[in-house]
């Protein structure tokens, strides 16, 4: 009986572990698809020329001759062809031409593309935007979660309404706008479409007001406090998550935004942001010579943006599970 | 579990089993329609009786002021804020005073001779001419700019809705006010103050937001639907030329009638774009949706290590920019990309023959399936993310009573798990597939569109079609794109009527959605 007994927990050990190996195994695969890409993304970052057979550079062009003497003696490679123009070697050129531009004596390269100037463009919008932007957002949620006035129900609508339409559309629109009143191609038109976009997307805050209980209020009018009181001494305080949810995402939305910038820039190099400029180094028949270059202004671009998301992680996770579900 | 909104407590639903009872309300639904539309039409009466009302009272507010009104309110009629002022509410006065004044100066110089233009949209282009005696080119300085006229116009109209909403307000105001001095209530600037942060603090809160929205989404969205019945387009584009009313004829286009060329195709390749928008649309939604909580659930899974180290790996992805990501992806699987490369040389090395390259990105039907393929990649850790915290929140012992009765982990993921995450994440879902029908970046980055519609020879493709380049994976919107930036025939007309198409699909889903999500009909029960 007792035999019994082990043997069953023996086995049902052994179908765990089975189990877990199996799980690794597949949780190994997923860190690999997901982490290659980005690999790869440093790896071509120093490369001096990209080929699309080759991964990572060579170290240095000794090595490339030592690797590639095989394929030079069976003819398949000239000797003189292993070059850094036609071989990806390593090298930090790319990264010094993205900030070229700043030296006394920037490279033809750096001259026309002034990555520099698309980096501040891209963190001046996104601070700017970042800090208007949720103090809009926050107190248009505020105001549809917590008070109550007679247009509440049939403005949220609208903006629900408002929303099915293609914004980009009115975009078009708005860029002849600005056109009229001499403001187009300038970084802070932009700074004005995104800010002013700041009411449709209340919803998440809105939900997470929502889950603040309301009693916190009653018992605070009670005491004499008024609704302006309430917000920032009652609910701001209860509110951190989505605060810094809300920044986090109004921060980054600019880095990434490539349809706005690109119609509002206009095609003026100075007022791009990074997005735009650097999706012009990878237009046909340039891509050979700039894709090392806009694999490094990638990684550029990832970094701050990373490092603020993991040091930010925790509020993230609790705004967008406190306000994008309810149950 | 939060589950007892579901419907009412019919018992014929509730002795049905899970599958049917989708079936039941689904044909609730549509059974319900002509049902809602007779409700629709008998309230009609009613409705138009209480507006009409409502209405009314607005004139007898106005005749009010007017019999009733003393010198002060009466003033008011003329001039915006008399009434406020002289009632000690100066602030607020002046600023209908001001509103006033910038309104008849703004109609005088640019909003009467805008309306004017209107019905012609502008008789006369610029012009540049070479001054007699080969002087400077000179530029006519008097001409119509159709796009300034409907600007313009549309404005002044807005400006003159508003002028009457403020004009009707401060004279209901301005005879409050007179009735509270009768009783000895007088008002002061203070007391504005004090409303601004409290008793009208919606307003105070609302009124920068819904300016932005007003000025940038509302005012944009009406244009655009009224350029729909223009030819706006490169061969009309202001200053140099004016641009005209065409009446239905972009709507026309679309439904197959019109146009140069075999106008049978746009149609086509209007519903060829609609139908794998649509298609792709419901792929990337659900696709991310249960792969992603898939992944969630294996990384919970207990006793496995290392979970933070997991997750934070997939999170990478979110913190890169996405066009960092999308174009990085694409250059890899591109037909000489690394993926072609290793594959190539693997392929050589083992038969010894050429490979030939695969085309991931630019064959019609596989680069439809890398899509959506490539897609999860960029999608699973978000979902992942909402989906790790909620899924610890599912009671465990609903998972252990559910063991002792002998479930299989399938039969516990599909009446436990899966039901608790359909409910909590429904709006998340509903909101996830109306951004993916506007999902620019993923197309745009990754396929750019391609490859471009084939015709048989002898076909006159229409120019809607040859110049806007659109292609075999476009969806609505990165056609819209292409017609109105990248293409230099800048049909900005039919981009219009594309765009109403877009509102009208997104429209007609959502509406089926939000009628049947219970976290949005029941919005006070969570507070």
């Amino acid at each position: 009986m007792n035999n019994e007994k082990k043997q069953n927990y023996r086995s049902h050990k052994r179908a765990i572990l089975t189990r877990n190996i199996f799980v690794y195994i597949l949780l190994v695969l997923i860190s690999i698809i997901w982490l290659v890409p980005f690999i790869y993304l440093v790896a071509q970052s120093f490369c001096s020329v990209y080929v699309g057979t080759y991964f990572f550079p060579y170290l240095n062009l000794d090595i490339a001759k030592d690797m590639l003497a095989g394929e030079v003696a069976a003819g398949r490679i000239l000797a003189e062809d292993i070059r850094p123009e036609t071989f990806p070697i390593f090298t930090l050129e790319n990264y010094a031409d993205l900030f070229g531009g700043l030296t006394n004596n920037p490279s033809a390269f750096a001259n026309t593309y002034p990555f520099y100037r698309w980096y501040f463009n891209t963190f001046i919008i996104a601070l700017i935007t970042c800090i208007l932007q949720t103090v809009l957002v926050l107190g248009t949620s505020y105001a549809f979660s917590r008070l109550r006035f007679s247009m509440r129900k049939g403005l949220m609508k609208l903006i629900l309404i408002l929303g099915m339409f293609p914004g980009f559309l009115s975009l078009v629109i708005i860029y002849y706008t600005l056109k009229l009143i001499g403001l187009q191609g300038n970084i802070f038109s932009l700074i004005l479409i995104y800010i002013a976009g700041s009411a449709m997307q209340y919803y998440i805050a809105k939900g997470f007001f929502d889950t603040i209980p309301r009693s916190l209020d009653e018992a605070a009018m009670i005491d004499g406090a008024n609704k302006n009181t309430i917000f920032f001494r009652i609910i701001m305080p209860l509110a951190k998550p989505i605060v810094v949810y809300t920044l986090l995402l109004s921060f980054n939305a600019p880095w990434g935004d490539f349809m706005m910038g690109r119609f509002i820039s206009g095609g003026e190099m100075q007022q791009m942001t990074v997005a735009v400029g650097l999706q012009t180094w990878l237009t046909k028949g340039q891509i050979e010579t700039n894709f090392p270059r806009f694999c490094a202004g990638g990684v550029i671009v990832s970094i701050p943006i990373m490092a603020l998301f993991f040091v930010l992680q925790k509020y993230y996770v609790e705004g967008i599970t406190g306000g994008a579900v309810k149950g | 579990m939060a589950q007892q909104v579901v419907l009412e407590n019919n018992l014929e639903y509730l002795s049905l089993s899970k599958p049917k009872r989708v079936l039941f309300k689904l044909k609730k639904f549509f059974t319900g329609i002509p049902k809602k539309i007779g409700n629709f039409f008998t309230s009609i009466p009613q409705k138009t009786r209480d507006s009409r009302s409502k209405f009314l009272q607005i004139f007898k507010n106005v005749a009010h002021a007017m019999t009733d009104g003393d010198y002060k309110t009466r003033l008011s009629f003329l001039f915006m804020g008399a009434g406020l002022v002289t009632r000690r509410q100066v602030f607020r006065g002046v600023l209908y005073f001001l509103y006033e004044v910038a309104f008849i100066v703004f109609f005088a110089l640019v909003g009467f001779p805008s309306l004017r233009g209107l019905p012609t949209l502008g008789q006369m282009a610029e012009v540049s001419y070479i001054q007699k005696g080969g002087g400077d080119t000179v530029t006519s300085i008097m001409h119509d700019d159709s796009f300034n006229i409907l600007l313009y116009s549309l404005i002044t109209i807005a400006l003159i809705l508003v002028l009457i909403f403020l004009w009707y307000n401060q004279l209901v105001d301005s005879l409050r006010l007179q009735r509270e001095a009768y009783i000895g209530r007088y008002a002061s600037d203070k007391q504005t103050i004090r409303n601004v942060l409290d008793k009208s603090y919606d307003k105070t809160l609302l009124f920068i937001p819904m300016l932005g929205l007003a000025l940038f989404t509302i005012l944009p969205i009406i244009m655009m639907i009224v350029v729909g019945f223009t030819n706006y387009n490169a061969q009309h584009s202001t200053p140099t030329k004016l641009f005209d009313w065409v009446g239905m004829q972009n709507f026309a286009l679309i439904f197959a009638a019109g146009g140069d060329g075999d106008s049978k195709l746009v149609l086509q390749v209007f519903l060829e774009v609609l139908l794998w928008t649509l298609v792709w649309a419901f792929f990337a939604t659900f696709s991310n949706y249960f792969l992603g909580m898939i992944v969630a659930m294996i990384i919970n899974i207990k006793g496995i290590k290392l979970k933070k180290v997991w997750r934070t790996v997939l999170i990478t992805t979110i913190a890169v920019p996405q066009f960092i990501s999308l174009l990085l992806v694409s250059r890899m699987f591109s037909d000489n990309g690394i993926i072609n490369g290793i594959a190539g040389n693997i392929y050589n090395a083992i038969t010894g023959n050429t490979y030939t390259n695969i085309s991931f990105l630019g064959d019609r039907w596989l680069n439809k399936v890398m899509i959506i393929v490539l897609n999860t990649w960029v999608g699973i850790p978000y979902t992942m993310l909402i989906c790790t915290g909620l899924l610890m929140n599912i009671p465990e012992d609903l998972y252990e009573s559910a063991r002792i009765d002998g479930a299989s982990p399938a039969k516990m993921y599909f009446k436990i798990t899966l039901p608790y995450m359909l409910f909590v994440t429904g709006p998340y879902l509903i909101s996830q597939f109306v951004g993916n029908i506007n999902n620019f970046n993923v197309i745009y980055f990754l396929s750019g569109g391609g490859p471009a519609f084939t015709f048989g020879t002898g076909t006159v493709v229409p120019s809607i079609i040859s110049v806007t380049g659109v292609g075999r994976s476009d969806l609505l919107i990165t056609w819209l794109y292409k017609m109105s930036v990248d293409s230099t025939a800048k049909e900005y007309g039919f981009a219009s009527v594309l765009g109403l198409m877009i509102f009208a699909v997104v429209a007609f889903f959502s509406l089926i959605f939000y009628g049947h999500s219970n976290s949005i009909q029941n919005e006070e029960e969570f507070q």
